[in-house]
């Protein structure tokens, strides 16, 4: 077993929020555990809570390389985990053209011809690493019985050149948006985080971190209105990264506090449907001001 | 709580959500308990954290998990918060809530709703003392309804309001009154896990755990649903369509790939000379699934229908090519109505009822003539291609339940599948032609979200 990277859940929230990243409770603590436990940690939730962002963090706080694996429909292995550089095998061959079959053979199949993809560059990363698996739920079922082999042992086979063992256990996280329900064998080999909006204090902090210069007032009005708007029952609800984005685009626009006019203006960057948009002006009685 | 009575309570937890529907292995048991060795038991919300972290697996089951954690893991032994600041009757402590929600303090929520449970919520023969050590013979327990009777926390909205207020923009008053809304549901809440935890210590957890914790979502029966729950189920059926998209959409994309057109490869041969450098890939035929539903929109089966209709209206977004047609009496396509009503999903059902043609003279269901309609008046509708699904209980009235309808849409249909919201078990029981139509096409029990979600995933063809 390796040397924990955290020596308690305060410990975890405090790097974590020198990485520029705030933590609530349950993050911190499942972070922690994963960490003890030597789980991959498997984190869902909706689009913007902050999933990827928080692989990121953990890699800037713990000073490791982060290596992200984009997961997509028709990955495969040779995108996931290695691949032989064919053209500059070709070249070799090309090159050295009156050596027998066996030299060439030995010399072409070694390390130098060897694509890592990032399962094997995580693996084989002697420093701390952080992989970061994005989007699982979007990879076909076959990628998860190789992910579940490698996150299983740590370890890959190239048939030409034997087993490689990690030295040194990545920190694996796995993302999902839940459009797809991942198998039971993956999920049974994971912590797992579900990772919701967050309570309006911690978004508030989030948001003042993000968004320097934002005045403490309008920061409250803008968690106020968002937190309403999560409460009605919108197509796609606003999540942190839209938060953020709305006090980005407010302190553009130069408002200093939240009136009908403004928040009508600007409603689009939070709100992605003609439909949510028509169902919060009407909710939040923007149409009074108008008529 | 002492070293051994720890691995005892975290088995009976265990056990208890199992019976809640959420599997939990052996082996997630012991990962708990690793997890509570590397944390300790000092704080309960990271407890709370762990566990859920290594014996969850999906999102909805959180609201359960966290029901049975606050029963087998309480704050508190006995009555809740300090003795000094608790409110001594009702019209203090609406005082005091007024205060709590308008700060939205949400411990001095908590503890407001401790002191409500402890006030108002006792019922039965409890001691002269007041603590409960008194005569433990007949039914005794504290209740959230009457506790919730006696503070009526929804009549303080416009207190609260007035207590918030502090622009008069219209804009500024629809924000403070969702907010205290949401606040008042919440009060609610405690209140009733409050009553919850105390009725479990006389009681015992078990027997509160079994009967008290409502359950998953999923295992929510369509037609039964109250209306939180339906808001609940609204919820879950966006990602289920996705899914369903997901799906059929991969499906189509392995389909074109692979297959090599051997007559256009050898032809290409020709220019290198009759050797195949450059095979030929067989073109993909656009093969795009269609979708017919029929569902029945009778009184009988309303909240099923309300929730088809949800999930219609999900896979209308997601795909092209589905037409939807409604029944009661007769039958009427509504199709657009569909498309049209994705702003109010609850509106939907009663202007499909209104502006659609499905009745003759009352709300009780016809199938005979509803189908006889629909093979008559739509014969483009199903083809050699579509999928049909029927929606409905197949509760005839007493009258024909017209099989050779149903055979003439399955013939010239590729697939029909007929989804109940019965249970299997009383179906062909008195007016139910479930039976005789489950002969002539494949007809499931489809009762809740994960039966649909299994029926989904696992039935509509590619």
């Amino acid at each position: 077993m390796q040397e924990p990277l955290f020596g308690s859940v305060d410990e975890v929230a405090e790097r974590l929020a020198g990485a520029g990243y705030l933590a609530s409770t349950a993050v911190a603590t499942t972070v922690f555990l994963a960490d003890r436990l030597g789980k991959p940690l498997l984190v869902e939730g909706p689009a913007g809570v902050g999933k990827t962002e928080l692989a990121r963090a953990l890699a800037a706080a713990t000073g490791s390389e982060l290596v992200r694996l984009q997961c997509y429909e028709g990955i495969d292995e040779a995108r996931a985990l290695y691949e032989w550089n064919h053209a500059k095998q070709l070249l070799r061959i090309t090159a050295g053209r009156d050596e027998g079959w066996e030299q060439a053979r030995d010399e072409v199949f070694s390390e130098e011809f060897l694509l890592p993809r990032p399962l094997l560059k995580a693996i084989r990363n002697p420093d701390p690493t952080v992989l970061l698996i994005d989007e699982t739920d979007k990879a076909d079922v076959e990628v998860e019985g190789l992910l579940l082999e490698v996150l299983g042992d740590f370890q890959v086979t190239v048939p030409e050149l034997g087993t490689i063992t990690a030295q040194r256990r990545p920190f694996v996280l796995l993302t999902s948006n839940a459009t797809r329900e991942l198998s039971e064998a993956l999920k049974r080999r994971c912590l797992f985080l579900h990772l919701d909006f967050p309570s309006p204090e911690l978004e508030r902090d989030i948001v003042t971190l993000k968004v320097p210069g934002l005045d403490a007032r309008l920061a409250d009005s803008v968690i106020r209105v968002v937190g309403a708007l999560r409460t009605m029952e919108l197509r796609k609800a606003p999540s942190i990264a839209e938060t953020v984005d709305w006090a980005r685009t407010l302190l553009a626009l130069g408002a200093d506090t939240l009136d009908e006019q403004v928040v009508e203006t600007s409603l689009g960057v939070i709100l992605k449907y003609q439909s949510d948009h028509r169902k919060a002006a009407d909710e939040l009685r923007l149409d009074t001001l108008l008529s | 709580m002492t070293g051994s009575a720890l691995p005892e309570r975290l088995v009976e937890f265990v056990g208890s959500l199992r019976d809640h529907g959420i599997p939990v292995g052996p082996g997630e048991t012991v990962d708990a308990a690793a997890a509570v060795a590397a944390l300790g038991l000092a704080d309960r919300e990271q407890l709370r954290a762990a566990l859920a972290a290594t014996v969850l697996r999906r999102s909805g089951q959180r609201a359960t998990f966290d029901a049975l954690f606050d029963l087998y893991f309480p704050v508190a032994v006995g009555a809740a918060g300090a003795a000094a600041d608790q409110p001594r009757d009702a019209t203090e402590l609406r005082d005091a809530l007024v205060a709590a929600l308008a700060a939205g303090d949400e411990d001095r929520l908590r503890a407001l709703a401790a002191a409500a449970v402890e006030q108002f919520g006792r019922y039965g023969s409890f001691g002269e003392g007041g603590s409960g050590g008194g005569g433990a013979n007949g039914m005794r327990g504290w209740s959230a309804y009457q506790a919730l009777d006696r503070v009526r926390p929804e009549a303080l909205l416009n207190r609260v309001l007035a207590a918030i207020r502090t622009d008069e923009s219209a804009f500024g008053e629809a924000i403070a009154r969702t907010e205290a809304r949401s606040r008042i549901t919440r009060y609610r809440e405690a209140v009733q896990a409050e009553a919850r935890r105390r009725t479990a210590e006389l009681r015992g957890r078990d027997r509160i755990a079994r009967y008290a914790v409502p359950p998953q979502t999923d295992l929510v029966g369509f037609t039964t649903a109250s209306r939180a729950q339906l808001a609940e189920l609204r919820r879950t059926i966006q990602p289920l369509s996705r899914k369903l998209a997901t799906r059929l959409a991969s499906r189509r994309r392995r389909a074109r790939r692979g297959q090599i057109d051997l007559r256009r490869t050898l032809r290409r041969s020709l220019a290198t000379g009759g050797v195949p450098m450059r095979p030929a890939l067989r073109d993909r035929r656009p093969g795009r699934p269609e979708l017919v539903l029929l569902c029945d929109m009778s009184g009988s089966v309303a909240g099923f229908a309300q929730f088809t209709l949800l999930l219609v209206q999900a896979l209308s977004d997601q795909f092209s090519k589905i037409r939807s047609f409604a029944f009661v009496e007769l039958t009427d396509e509504i199709t657009g109505l569909i498309a049209a009503g994705s702003a109010d999903p609850e509106g939907l059902a009663r202007r499909i009822l209104t502006q659609a043609k499905l009745t003759r003279w009352g709300m009780s269901s016809d199938y005979g003539g509803s189908l006889a309609s629909f093979a008559d008046g739509w014969p483009d509708a199903v083809g050699p291609r579509t999928s049909v699904l029927i929606l409905g209980d197949g509760r005839t009235n007493g009258g024909d339940p017209n099989l050779d309808a149903v055979r003439r849409i399955a013939e010239r249909a590729k697939h029909v599948h007929w989804l109940n919201p019965e249970a299997r078990t009383s179906w062909g029981t008195g007016d139910s032609a479930a039976l005789e139509y489950a002969r002539v096409v494949p007809m499931h029990e489809c009762r809740n979200l994960r039966q649909l979600t299994r029926l989904v995933t696992e039935l509509l063809p590619g």
